[in-house]
C-alpha cells in the first residue's frame, strides 16, 4: 500500500516524525497509523517517547518535522489543544486528573461535548438529553451510587475510571489513554481492561501501557517503541518474541 | 425564562446577603437623615461615608474573589483597576467645578492652571458629562484588562510569574500617575470636589445617597458574581484553578475564559473605583500603590477566598478593624495586619466564612452519609472488591 493510501484510509497518520528537546531526540522519524475503530496497545522502556507522541497528536507538543494528520485531511501539527480536543481526540493523563472539588456528575457535564465558548456555558441549562446522556456514562463506568461526591474523595482507581467517562462524554474519535492501570489492584486492572474493550467498539483507542500482563489481556495489535521510533508491530505474540523487543524492553 | 435564569444564579446564601444589602440601603440614609441628631439611634454623616467606604472595598474584594479564588488568578494589581475607575469619577467631578475652583477658569481644572496648561488635553473631554464618565469607569479598567490578559494568558503565563506582572502594571502606573505631565494631577491627585449630578458632595443627603448606591452597587456586583460561578461557565473557571490542562484537553479554550473574568472583575474594581472618590473626597496616585492591591489578597483570605459572602466580610472587618486600631496605635498597622495574614493562613487556610461553612457541612453530613451507606448495602455495593477482598 503506499503512503497516500495509508493515509487516506486511517484516522490517524503520523509520518517520520521527529522532535528534539535541548538535543536529546524524543522522537526519532517515529510513523505510526491508527485505522478507525482500531484498539492498540503501546508498550516500550522509560524514555521511548510514548508520552511525547501523545503530546504531538494532542497539540502540546510541536514535531520538528514529520506529518501528523487526523481523518487523513485535518493537520495536527497546525491546531491547538483545544482545536484538537473539539476535533474529537481524547486524552487521558498517566496521573488521574479530575476537577477534584466539582462532583462526580459535573465533572462529567463538564466534558460532555457541547458548546465549549464562554457565552454559551454562561446561559448553558441541563437539557433532558443531556441529563440522560451522564447517566448513562455513570451506568458504563459504574459510579451511578457515587454521582453527588467530590471527586477529590475518589479513590484512585475511581478517580481513574471518572476520567475515562469524562473521555467518553467527549464522544472523541480517537482516544489516547496513557498507563491506565498503573498503581491499581489486580482486580481495577480487569474491570479497566474491561471498560477499554467496551470503548473500543465504538471509536479507536491507543492504550500506553507498561503492565506487560494487561496488553496481553486486552489482546489487541502491539507497537513497541524504543528510543524515539517503532521497534515491531504485531500481534503481541509476535511482538515478544522479536529479538529486538527483547534486549531493549522485555529482557531487562 | 429569565425569572428561571435569575433564580439559578442565586443560592441561599447570597440572597440572604442580597437582601440585607438593599436592607441597609434603606435604614442607614434613613437613621442618618430621619432620625434626629439627638436620638441614640442617629448615624452621624461621617459614619455613613466610613461605611459606604468600607462597602466599596467589599467590592473591590469581591472582583479580587472572582478572579483569584475561582479561577485561580491571583492579581496582586487589582488596585490598579480600583484606582482607574476612582480616576474616571474624580475627572468628571473636576470638570463639575467649573469656574469655582481657586483660579476661577470655567473650564481648566486648578492644577492645569497652576501648570500653565492652554488648554484642557484630550482626554479630558467628555468627563463632562456623568454618562460618559460613568462608561469611562467601566470601559478604562476593562480595556486596561483586556490588553494585560490577551498577552499574558495567550502567552500562558501563570502563577507567582503572573502576579508579579500585575504588581508590575499597578506600580508602573503608581509611576506614570505621580508625574505632573501625565495631566492627571501629579501627586496631589484629583481633589476639592464640589457637585455630583448638581448636589453637593458634602451634603448629608448626597452621602447618604452615594452609601445607598454603594451597596446597591455591591448587591449587583454580587449577583453577577454568583450568577457567573454557578453557571457552566463558572464551573469551568473552578476547573481552570484545579486542573488546567485537563479543562484544555476536554476543548475548553482557557485564556478566553480567564480573559473574561479578568475583564469582569477589573470593571467591578473600576465601579468600586468610582464610588469611593466622592465619599472620601480625593483620589490620588498612592492609590495605584502595589502595598494596596495586596491588602485587598489579605481581606479576600480573611473572609474566604472562592465563598462570594467571605471577601465581602473580610473587607469590612479588616478595615472596620484597621480604623478602630489606627486610631489607638498608629504606628502599628502594618504589624497588625502581617501578623493576622500569617494567623489567617496558619490557622484559617479557609478563612472566616470557608471554616463556618465547612463545619455547618460536616454536621450535615454525618447525617446523609449514614443514609448513603445503608442504601449502597440495600443496593449490594456496585464497588470493585480490592484484593484482599478477593482472595
Amino acid at each position: 500500500m503506499s503512503p497516500s493510501e495509508k493515509r487516506a484510509k486511517s484516522l490517524l497518520y503520523l509520518d517520520n516524525v521527529s522532535v528534539s528537546f535541548d538535543g536529546f531526540k524524543a522522537l526519532n522519524s517515529l510513523s505510526f497509523v491508527i485505522e478507525p475503530g482500531e484498539l492498540r496497545a503501546v508498550i516500550g522502556p522509560n524514555g521511548a517517547g510514548k508520552t511525547t507522541m501523545m503530546d504531538i497528536i494532542t497539540g502540546k507538543t510541536r514535531p520538528d518535522t514529520g506529518e501528523v494528520f487526523f481523518s487523513d485531511t485535518i493537520d495536527l501539527t497546525k491546531r491547538d489543544e483545544a482545536d484538537i480536543a473539539q476535533l474529537g481526540i481524547g486524552r487521558k493523563f498517566q496521573k488521574p486528573t479530575v476537577f477534584e472539588s466539582h462532583t462526580v456528575w459535573d465533572n462529567l457535564e463538564l466534558a460532555l461535548n457541547r458548546k465549549r465558548g464562554v457565552f454559551s456555558t454562561l446561559f448553558y441549562r441541563l437539557t433532558s438529553e443531556d441529563r440522560i446522556r451522564i447517566a448513562e456514562i455513570l451506568e458504563t463506568i459504574r459510579m451511578t451510587a457515587r454521582k453527588d461526591e467530590l471527586a477529590a474523595n475518589l479513590s484512585h482507581g475511581q478517580k481513574q475510571w471518572l476520567e475515562i467517562g469524562m473521555l467518553l462524554a467527549q464522544e472523541p474519535k480517537l482516544l489516547l489513554v496513557d498507563e491506565p492501570v498503573a498503581g491499581m489492584t489486580d482486580a481495577e486492572t480487569v474491570e479497566t481492561a474491561r471498560l477499554l474493550r467496551e470503548i473500543a467498539k465504538t471509536r479507536a483507542v491507543v492504550v500506553v501501557e507498561h503492565d506487560m500482563g494487561f496488553v496481553r489481556d486486552l489482546g489487541v495489535k502491539v507497537t513497541c517503541l524504543a528510543e524515539g521510533s517503532v521497534l515491531a508491530e504485531g500481534s503481541i505474540d509476535f511482538v515478544s518474541n522479536d529479538q529486538k523487543v527483547i534486549e531493549n524492553y522485555l529482557g531487562r | 425564562m429569565i425569572t428561571a435564569y435569575v433564580l439559578r444564579s442565586l443560592d441561599r446564601r447570597v440572597s440572604i446577603a442580597i437582601a440585607i444589602l438593599f436592607g441597609i440601603a434603606l435604614l442607614v440614609p434613613v437613621l442618618n437623615l430621619v432620625i434626629p441628631a439627638a436620638s441614640p439611634f442617629h448615624l452621624p454623616t461621617y459614619m455613613v461615608s466610613l461605611f459606604g467606604k468600607y462597602l466599596c472595598y467589599a467590592l473591590l474584594a469581591l472582583s479580587l474573589d472572582l478572579v483569584w479564588g475561582f479561577c485561580g488568578i491571583l492579581s496582586l494589581g487589582h488596585g490598579a483597576f480600583f484606582a482607574l475607575g476612582g480616576y474616571a469619577m474624580g475627572m468628571y467631578l473636576m470638570r463639575q467645578i467649573g469656574s469655582r475652583g481657586v483660579y476661577g477658569d470655567p473650564v481648566l481644572p486648578d492644577f492645569m492652571v497652576f501648570l500653565n496648561y492652554q488648554e484642557l488635553p484630550w482626554f479630558w473631554h467628555g468627563f463632562d458629562m456623568f454618562w460618559f464618565a460613568m462608561l469611562m469607569v467601566l470601559l478604562v479598567p476593562g480595556a486596561l484588562a483586556f490588553a494585560f490578559g490577551w498577552f499574558a494568558f495567550r502567552s500562558r503565563v501563570n502563577g507567582v510569574y503572573l502576579s508579579i506582572i500585575t504588581q508590575a502594571m499597578t506600580y508602573a502606573l503608581l509611576l506614570a500617575f505621580f508625574r505632573n505631565d501625565m495631566g492627571f494631577g501629579g501627586n496631589n491627585g484629583l481633589t476639592d470636589f464640589k457637585d455630583i449630578l448638581g448636589f453637593s458632595v458634602q451634603a448629608g443627603g448626597t452621602r447618604a445617597a452615594l452609601f445607598a448606591a454603594s451597596a446597591i452597587f455591591l448587591a449587583i456586583g454580587l449577583f453577577i458574581a454568583s450568577a457567573i460561578v454557578r453557571s457552566k461557565s463558572g464551573k469551568v473557571l473552578v476547573g481552570v484553578r484545579d486542573a488546567e490542562s485537563r479543562v484544555r484537553f476536554l476543548g475548553y479554550r482557557v485564556e478566553n475564559y480567564k480573559l473574561f473574568t479578568f475583564v469582569t472583575s477589573a470593571m467591578m474594581a473600576g465601579v468600586a473605583g468610582a464610588l469611593y472618590v466622592p465619599q472620601v473626597g480625593i483620589i490620588n496616585p498612592g492609590e495605584f500603590a502595589p502595598a494596596n492591591s495586596i491588602e485587598v489578597v489579605i481581606w479576600t483570605a480573611v473572609g474566604g477566598r472562592a465563598t462570594l459572602i467571605g471577601p465581602i466580610i473580610g473587607a469590612i472587618l479588616v478595615n472596620g478593624g484597621k480604623t478602630i486600631f489606627t486610631g489607638l496605635f498608629p504606628a502599628y498597622w502594618l504589624f497588625a495586619l502581617g501578623g493576622l495574614f500569617v494567623a489567617v493562613t496558619l490557622f484559617l487556610p479557609k478563612g472566616i466564612v470557608g471554616t463556618i461553612s465547612d463545619r455547618f457541612k460536616k454536621k450535615g453530613k454525618g447525617v446523609s452519609e449514614r443514609n448513603e451507606r445503608s442504601e449502597e448495602a440495600e443496593a449490594g455495593m456496585d464497588v470493585v472488591p480490592s484484593k484482599e477482598g478477593a482472595r
